[in-house]
């Protein structure tokens, strides 16, 4: 099976897949191993609601997506690819009202696994929001044609 | 010494299932992923009811890895906050009435959170326990179980790292 083409993937993936497109999540990059993906600000994706800022657990959702494209971008990888585990360090509190954005890179696939990290940034200062480091399924038989 | 008679058992419960429900629906993200708890004592199971919008890989179909994880991550949150709070309402030191409409708990912070999936999640109800393994005053570490159609086979587990309000909730 042949790769689909990037760009193609860039306009319709965030569109196809229900739980991305319910978080409004859009592509800003997809280059080879490299994903850049925003999730805009939505009140009903508050997790405190003192404060006003959104739930790690969507937070989450933008990391896991975002490693996932960066994984299937990644030539050496294949396209279809689950989560193995995904570890996020909450370095700060989100600022409310701001669209977040993650930037994943695939830093090193083996026959089997994916290597990812990711960071999250909301636009205010240096220190991001939250990192991600996480592995990936590989089906190289599939992204080598075989399967 | 006169002993208080015991309270009747709608009242304790009304009290209970009360304080559960101001507490999940202070925050706007359960509602939105649409998880509900179901109570026994003070056990909380989580319940993530089946949605299409959940779906992350439409061709298995599978549940997003997303969706999950927020689950999960709902499910310690919440299940550190009722410990506390189930302590400050049964001991009286906070009361129910305060937790009307606009009560914004004061809910512990994640510090990191690790899922591990275990398996594909199916197009199907998913359910989660949270176990608050160390509480201290400052940090508490817990980890949540999910699993769908058989309780020995959880389809991810997480371990999450969280820094406890202090004061009262409420």
């Amino acid at each position: 099976m042949n790769k689909p083409d990037m760009e193609f993937v860039k306009t319709h993936f965030a569109k196809e897949l229900p739980y991305v497109a319910a978080l409004n999540m859009r592509f800003d990059e997809l280059t080879e191993g490299v994903a850049v993906m925003t999730m805009p600000y939505d009140a009903r994706l508050v997790g405190d609601p003192e404060s006003g800022v959104i739930h790690g657990g969507a937070v989450s959702a933008l990391m896991d997506t975002t490693c996932g494209a960066a994984v299937f971008s990644h030539p050496e990888a294949s396209m279809g690819t689950a989560t193995i585990d995904l570890r996020i360090d909450y370095m700060r509190a989100a600022k409310p009202g701001r669209e977040i954005t993650a930037r994943a890179e695939c830093y090193h696939v083996t026959r089997s696994v994916a290597f990812v990290r990711a960071t999250a940034t909301d636009g205010e200062g240096d220190t991001p929001v939250a990192t991600a480091t996480g592995a990936f399924t590989v089906d190289r038989a599939a992204s080598e044609g075989k399967a | 010494m006169s002993r208080r008679p015991p309270e009747p058992v709608q009242v304790v419960k009304q009290r209970r299932d009360a304080a559960l429900a101001a507490l999940v629906g202070s925050v706007p993200f359960i509602s939105f992923l649409g998880v509900t708890f179901d109570r026994r004592g003070d056990e909380l199971t989580a319940i993530l009811p089946y949605r299409r919008d959940l779906i992350g890989n439409p061709m298995l179909p599978a549940l997003h890895g997303g969706a999950t994880a927020g689950f999960l991550e709902i499910t310690a949150l919440i299940g550190l906050s009722w410990g506390m709070l189930w302590e400050q309402v049964e001991t009286g030191a906070v009361d129910v009435a305060a937790l009307g409409e606009g009560w914004c708990p004061k809910l512990p912070k994640t510090i990191d959170f690790a899922t591990d999936f275990l398996r594909s999640g199916l197009p199907r109800d998913a359910y989660a326990r949270a176990e608050i393994t160390r509480s201290g005053r400052r940090y508490a570490s817990v980890r949540v179980e999910a699993w769908q159609d058989n309780r020995q086979r959880p389809h991810a587990q997480a371990i999450g790292h969280f820094v406890m309000p202090q004061g009262p909730m409420a």
